[in-house]
């Protein structure tokens, strides 16, 4: 009997779970948990905060999940070690677990910067687990002034979260928009008019300079009074483990389309790994959930000497604020096709005779049709773009290949 | 398992989206139609596309890999027997499922839930109201194998 070991245990984690399933329904499964919650759907914490996802519905699978799957969950263990060589990971109590293939599923961690004063300031919250929205949740009161560091979809989510429940909340950032990685200027505007007609407040091209307990001084000369302080600055993929085994990484953890990694026997999913983007054609960190469960799967079915590969990966995002709501995906290079009203933008961007990414804020579009163009590197002039840019709409496609996709029509 | 499938033939779909109102009214729980649907917006699970010299009704395929099952953020659609199924009391409305599905087959309802078509299996209508309601036999419903 095949003996498999997961690092982690979130989206990547169940992924690998499902996936070892379909191939193995009798190898033994060995889950490391740090987090002593069964795997649950971590976009949700902002839900919680707000109170939107109640603690039993924010689990991503059933409960007897992994009795039915038959893995064995060691919670509030960590792996301190992967040692390759002899086909084991080392736990935190100082056990040894042994392998005949591992998956380090690890995600991410918050990214802390130095700030001046930082550790003076006792109620100081990241917001990455649900064990950080439990805390933040105490914390916050109904005339608690809060303050969170990073206007990227981590810190945004939070803020929204918290928007209905406290006094106030101000959010700081250096870069001069919000969702900066993800949004030009004028979509972000859009959204952040959104945001600040629900009273929220922004520091944008700003940040810290040093902090008091209760009082951030922002580089502008503003100052920031706060009761709560979230920092949500960035994130960085949980390599160590590889590393320090001797593993292949860059920015996450270097795996190729079947998720191996560069040591023998280990995988690797999810947001510490870093994998091909089919809109750049580069190897990247693809940190969003759709690929962290897709990349865990893969890696499972791989595991179990299966065959499948990750290779239509890219990056894309859907955020949603007071019903206004941000799609992209791909890159944003090439050619733009634009249309745009008060509340509204929408952006094509095309390159090579294909559709490379799009970004889409206040617009009601089926956008996942724009999605596929992109993954399957659809070329434009096989389709009627013309019809398929001003609505996304399977009609622009071509007979035969509508009739491919809807199953067989006459 | 249950593989039967909504089909569609664009040579005979009318374009009259009657489809989309039997959809509604299926799903509303009511047993009155213009109680349920007069001067109302419609949330059907079923819409019409094309042009003037086509049209074709699109609903859920029930992928044989379904992307929206595999992207959902709150793990609130699963695939049970062939089915693709939304329990729509944990979506939160947040889009990624419209932003991965290459058929456009899900669309928010009134309260900002997903809906999409689970071949009237949860509702009362016992077989697919759009099959049963077309018509010029537009839409039928059998077993064809999966879709890719
Ligand atoms: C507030 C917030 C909002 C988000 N919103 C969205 C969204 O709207 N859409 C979207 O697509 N994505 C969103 N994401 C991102 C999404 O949550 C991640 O992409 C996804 O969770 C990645 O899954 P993963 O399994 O790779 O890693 P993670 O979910 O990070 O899980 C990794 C697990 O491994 C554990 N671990 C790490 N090291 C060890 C060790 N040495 N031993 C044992 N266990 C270990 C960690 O404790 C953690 O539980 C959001 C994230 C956050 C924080
Ligand atoms: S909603 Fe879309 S992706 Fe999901 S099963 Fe239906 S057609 Fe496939
Ligand atoms: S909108 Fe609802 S069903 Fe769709 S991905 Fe989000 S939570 Fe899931």
């Amino acid at each position: 009997m095949k003996r498999y070991v997961i690092i982690g245990n979130c989206i990547a984690a169940a992924g690998c779970v499902e996936g070892i399933r379909s191939v193995d329904p009798d190898g033994a499964i060995t889950v490391v948990s740090e987090e002593t919650h069964p795997a649950y759907c971590r976009p949700l914490i902002s839900y919680f905060l707000e109170g939107r996802a109640s603690l039993d519905r924010i689990s991503y699978r059933a409960p007897d999940f992994y009795d039915r799957a038959g893995c064995t969950v060691l919670y509030g263990r960590r792996a301190v070690a992967v040692r390759p060589e002899e086909k084991a990971v080392e736990l935190d109590d100082g056990t040894s677990l042994p392998y005949d293939a591992l998956c380090v599923a690890t995600g991410s961690s918050p990214f802390v910067p130095s700030m001046e004063g930082l550790e003076n300031v006792r109620s100081k919250y990241s917001f990455m687990t649900l064990d950080d929205a439990i805390a933040l949740d105490k914390a916050v009161a109904p005339e608690s002034r809060v303050f969170v560091v990073g206007a990227g979809m981590i810190g945004l989510k939070c803020a929204e979260g918290l928007l209905g429940r406290a006094a106030s909340v101000t959010v700081c950032d250096l870069a001069d928009r919000v969702l900066s990685s993800v949004l030009d200027f004028e979509c972000a505007a859009l959204v952040q008019r959104r945001l600040e007609e629900h009273g929220m407040r922004f520091y944008l091209g700003d940040s810290v300079l040093r902090f008091e307990p209760d009082t951030a001084y922002l580089k502008s000369g503003a100052v920031v009074g706060f009761d709560v302080l979230v920092l949500a600055v960035g994130i960085r993929p949980n390599v160590s483990l590889v590393k320090d085994a001797g593993g292949e990484v860059g920015r996450g953890i270097v795996v190729d389309e079947m998720m191996r990694t560069s040591l023998p026997g280990v995988f690797a999913a999810g947001d510490c790994a870093q994998s091909f983007d089919v809109s750049s054609g580069e190897s990247r960190v693809l940190a969003i959930l759709p690929n962290a469960y897709m990349q865990g799967h893969a890696a499972g079915v791989n595991m179990a000497g299966g065959r499948e590969v990750f290779d239509k990966g890219i990056v894309m995002n859907s955020i949603g604020f007071f019903g206004m709501h941000a799609m992209t995906a791909g890159s944003y290079d090439g050619e733009v096709y634009e249309e745009k009203t008060e509340s509204s933008v929408k952006r094509l961007y095309t390159k090579d005779g294909l559709l490379k990414g799009f970004m889409l804020v206040g617009c009601d579009e089926r956008a996942g049709i724009y999605t596929s163009m992109i993954r399957e590197r659809m070329p434009l002039d096989s389709v009627d773009f013309g019809l398929m840019k001003r609505g996304a709409t399977t009609a622009g496609y071509c007979k035969e290949k509508r009739g491919k996709m809807f199953g067989g029509v006459v | 398992m249950n593989m039967k499938r909504v089909y569609v033939n664009e040579e005979w779909c009318l374009g009259c989206h009657l489809c989309e109102y039997n959809c509604a009214f299926a799903n509303s729980g009511l047993s009155d139609m213009a109680l349920a649907l007069k001067g109302k917006p419609i949330y059907p699970r079923i819409h019409i596309e094309g042009d003037e010299k086509i049209s074709y009704a699109v609903s859920c395929r029930h992928c044989e890999d379904p992307m929206c099952v595999r992207s959902c953020i709150a793990g609130a659609i699963s695939k049970q027997d062939g089915v693709v199924r939304i329990d729509r009391d944990r979506c939160v409305g947040c889009f990624t499922c419209v932003l991965v599905c290459p058929y456009g087959a899900l669309a928010p309802g009134e309260s900002g839930a997903m809906l999409k078509c689970e071949l009237c299996l949860q509702n009362a209508s016992g077989e697919p109201a759009c099959v049963r309601g077309c018509p010029n036999k537009a839409i039928v419903y059998e077993e064809r194998g999966e879709a890719e």
